[in-house]
């Protein structure tokens, strides 16, 4: 479902996140999301002040919360440093939509509990400084700029929860998992 | 029904027979690791879960490699974290600078790592003991405490891509050369979320420390493994190392492939990177003259003892270049040590290179070799993004050791045969 049609409710809109968004190209690597060279340490306040800065310097001094990082194919490959989603999430972005997620990245923004959606369609008709309105439930992105609404896969129940929990630890806890096995 | 190697050792770890690409599959692990950068997030994690015990002291390791030896103040209390722990949980594998080396090549080298393992690492070149026919991938550092913890993972089954390699490779073309081609070929996301299965008369004939080498940069084509099916190479390689049984899996004749490439490779030229993407390939031989400031030897990918050899053969009896400033890493203590005896060492030293204990650090970025901007570096090392080994108006050109090597002594990326 693409072109300008009405919207639709999001849930209690806990899962509903509008911002203006940032475009990046293809294949934005961990080390542009996060350079190796502010690594020794993992403090989120720390790395969000380098988050993107060798993509965009202007970057971490002028995204504000809420905004929501747009990007073409493969975005997070890389390393597997967890830091990259760590710093996305403490520079007070909502979301990331790409066109695609690496491997290891997609799977850890979801243990930091950073929400993410791939949507060609929505990317590819993105203007930088557009104000997205994304719902996780549905999976509707919307463009609130141009009118328009694409349709990314639903984020399903339990992986919503874990989002909520703050990731898969938060998650874990909550279901005390692991009591048994410690 | 059939299956492929990847296949194959995910439904070893399971109780099921059989597995299909896409099936979500709960999967026992059966060696977990981290290092200085990415460990303190899992023991972090690991503390705040309420666990009083690691699965097994003996399936885990703990290994300061990034900025060791500790880089700055910052870097000292990550490594602090890792040593404490594993006192605290009794961790059997954890590693000091002076036994340490660089994780993966340590840990095949101690025989930690086994053909017919699940392996799991947080750091995204843990793909490298695909070269012994283990599913090995990086994870991030919350699946490290969480498989510390239960010993299980989950794992999408990927679905296998085949790699037959035919023909007869050149003086001075190896595994990188093999890896860089066909990155070129397929991109640095043309193998996202696949397991890569390198094969072929090529392939039978690579020694171990090529495969490695391949498997290591299999993450560099977006693959979750990179895998070779164990053989004699194999065999010779993990006698006398192993820690544990293993097992030797292969893909069965009328297994499924998402798709099958097929090259002769005997025309191959020794291929370069250039910035700032692993997949912007060309044979060194169609290069411009393009000086350079600093040559890195090392790493994961390319640090083993036969990468030091043979940079050591281009570079005997040779001065690197005036201009030029050269860093020879070996990746492990006991490739230092080999290297002394053999003498390669002492090549290195009459070549006036720098010779480093292990550490990542330059590939990195991190420390001992950082680059100002408009500098431009060689490296044996497996990324070229923007700013990897220091400034983000720096420049990374990735290549074998004999290219490496070659280019420290001209001062200008170069092939091995220029300097005869």
């Amino acid at each position: 479902m693409t072109g300008p049609t009405a919207r639709r409710p999001c849930g209690d809109g806990a899962n509903q996140f509008t911002g203006s968004i940032w475009i990046f190209g293809d294949d934005v690597d961990t080390d542009a999301i996060i350079p190796a060279r502010y690594l020794n340490t993992s403090d989120p306040q720390e790395l969000a002040k380098h988050c993107m800065e060798d993509a965009d310097p202007e970057f971490p001094g002028k995204v504000r919360p809420g905004d929501i990082l747009v990007a073409g194919k493969n975005f997070g490959c890389g390393s597997s440093r967890e830091h990259a989603p760590i710093a996305i999430k403490a520079a007070g972005v909502s979301c990331v939509i790409a066109v695609s997620f690496a491997r290891i990245f997609y799977r850890n923004a979801f243990n930091m509990g950073l929400p993410i959606l791939e949507c060609p369609e929505a990317v590819r008709e993105a203007g930088q400084g557009d104000t997205f309105s994304v719902c996780l439930e549905t999976g509707e992105i919307h463009n609130v700029t141009r009118g328009r609404s694409y349709q990314a896969a639903p984020v399903p129940p339990f992986m919503i929860e874990l989002l909520q929990s703050g990731g898969l630890m938060g998650y874990v806890k909550k279901r005390h998992l692991w009591e048994s096995r410690s | 029904m059939p299956m492929t190697l990847a296949e194959k050792i995910l439904a070893a770890h399971t109780d099921r027979g059989n597995v299909h690409p896409g099936e979500l599959l709960e999967v026992r692990v059966d060696f977990c690791f981290g290092n200085d950068i990415t460990a303190p997030i899992a023991i972090k994690a690991f503390r705040e879960s309420g666990a009083r015990k690691v699965f097994d002291p003996q399936r885990v390791a703990l290994i300061p490699d990034h900025f060791t030896p500790n880089k700055d103040i910052a870097s000292a209390m990550q490594v602090k974290i890792l040593r404490d722990f594993a006192r605290e949980f009794g961790i059997a594998h954890y590693f000091e600078v002076g036994r340490m080396g660089v994780e993966h090549a340590l840990l095949p080298e101690l025989g930690l790592v086994l053909p017919g393992d699940v392996v799991i690492g947080a750091d995204s070149h843990t793909c490298t003991y695909g070269a012994l026919g283990a599913f090995a991938t990086g994870v991030g550092s919350t699946d490290l405490a969480a498989a510390m913890i239960t010993g299980t993972t989950w794992f999408k089954v990927p679905a296998s891509m085949k790699f037959v390699y035919h023909g007869r490779l050149k003086p001075w073309v190896g595994g990188k050369d093999l890896i860089l081609y066909t990155i070129g070929q397929i991109g640095v996301d043309g193998a996202r979320y696949m397991a890569m299965e390198f094969t072929g008369p090529v392939i039978e004939n690579l020694p171990m420390s090529h495969r490695m080498t391949m498997a290591n940069m299999a993450i560099e084509a977006g693959a979750k493994v990179g895998l070779f099916a164990p053989d004699e190479i194999t065999r010779q390689y993990i006698e006398g190392r192993a820690q544990r049984p293993y097992t030797f899996y292969a893909s069965d004749a009328d297994a499924r492939y998402e798709t099958i490439h097929e090259w002769d490779v005997s025309t191959l030229d020794p291929m370069v990177a250039l910035p700032h993407l692993p997949e912007n390939v060309k044979p060194v031989t169609d290069l411009p003259e393009i000086p350079i400031d600093q040559v890195v030897i090392g790493s994961c990918t390319n640090g083993r003892l036969e990468d030091l050899r043979e940079a050591a053969a281009v570079l005997k009896g040779r001065k690197v270049h005036s201009s030029v400033r050269c860093l020879v890493i070996p990746a492990t203590q006991k490739i230092y040590r080999d290297a002394l005896d053999e003498g390669l060492l002492q090549i290195f030293l009459d070549a006036e290179a720098a010779v480093s204990t292990p550490t990542c650090g330059p590939c990195l970025g991190g420390h001992m070799g950082i680059l100002a901007a408009g500098e431009r570096a060689v490296a044996t090392t497996n990324r070229n993004f923007v700013g990897r080994m220091g400034h983000p108006e720096s420049e990374v050109y990735l290549s074998s050791p004999a290219v490496a090597a070659a280019s420290a002594v001209l001062g200008r990326i170069a092939h091995p045969d220029e300097v005869r």
